[in-house]
């Protein structure tokens, strides 16, 4: 199946764009999106913490990812 | 509540007005400017972007968790977004309260939880390239 990345801060520089598609196992949770991620794009292994929202909410690891799902990746905050 | 995502630098009277109220006995008032250096190294000015729609969520939820542990009136955050220079306003938080305690409690309150769980991004400009901030450990 398909998910609909979507970045911001430095996770947009390591994508080098705001918006890319990803083809995962049907099925796959967040935890095996974020390893697929770090296997293709090392820099977010160095990165403080890697969170990820669905539906304008973050989201544990566990969460279970439908086909054609937005995700965004939300790399350390830091507003203020 | 009044919660707000603003292109450029905040103004402070917006959300100190807005929180004005006869019940208040105390409003605190916290405005976060754009400093000039970070660990001794000269910052030229700041770039900030959110992820807004949640953004706004999360400032939401700040606003309404501090109107269930505290008694308070009213709650204003607008933070800025988009390119800001040194000296400028990138966020301001204005709580009334019948008593100052609880106006001072809250306002820590809401500008620490803002900076843990607010999808906003701040990059530092320097004279010799930019950064991400926190990004790294």
């Amino acid at each position: 199946m398909k998910v609909k990345l979507i970045a911001f801060g430095i996770a947009k520089d390591i994508l080098q764009k705001r918006t890319q598609e990803i083809e995962i196992t049907d099925g796959s949770s967040i935890a095996i999106l974020k390893s697929q991620l770090m296997e293709q794009y090392p820099s977010f292994e160095k990165l403080k913490s890697l969170k990820f929202a669905v539906d304008e909410s973050y989201q544990e690891e566990e969460y279970i990812l439908n086909d054609g799902a937005e995700v965004v990746i939300i790399p350390p905050v830091s507003g203020g | 509540m009044d919660i707000q995502l603003i292109q450029g630098s905040v103004n402070v009277n917006d959300v100190e007005s807005s929180v004005g109220s006869p019940d208040a006995g105390g409003t605190v008032v916290f405005i976060g400017t754009v400093r000039n250096q970070t660990q001794s190294k000269k910052v030229l000015r700041l770039e900030f972007e959110a992820y807004e729609p949640m953004a706004l969520k999360e400032l939401e939820k700040i606003a309404k968790s501090i109107q269930e542990r505290w008694d308070c009136l009213a709650i204003s955050i607008h933070h800025g977004l988009g390119v800001l220079q040194i000296g400028e306003v990138a966020v301001a938080i204005a709580i009334s309260c019948p008593h100052r305690k609880a106006a001072f409690e809250a306002c820590a309150y809401a500008i620490d939880t803002l900076k843990e769980t607010v999808p906003i991004w701040k990059k530092e400009y320097f004279e010799d390239g930019e950064v991400w901030v926190a990004a790294h450990p």
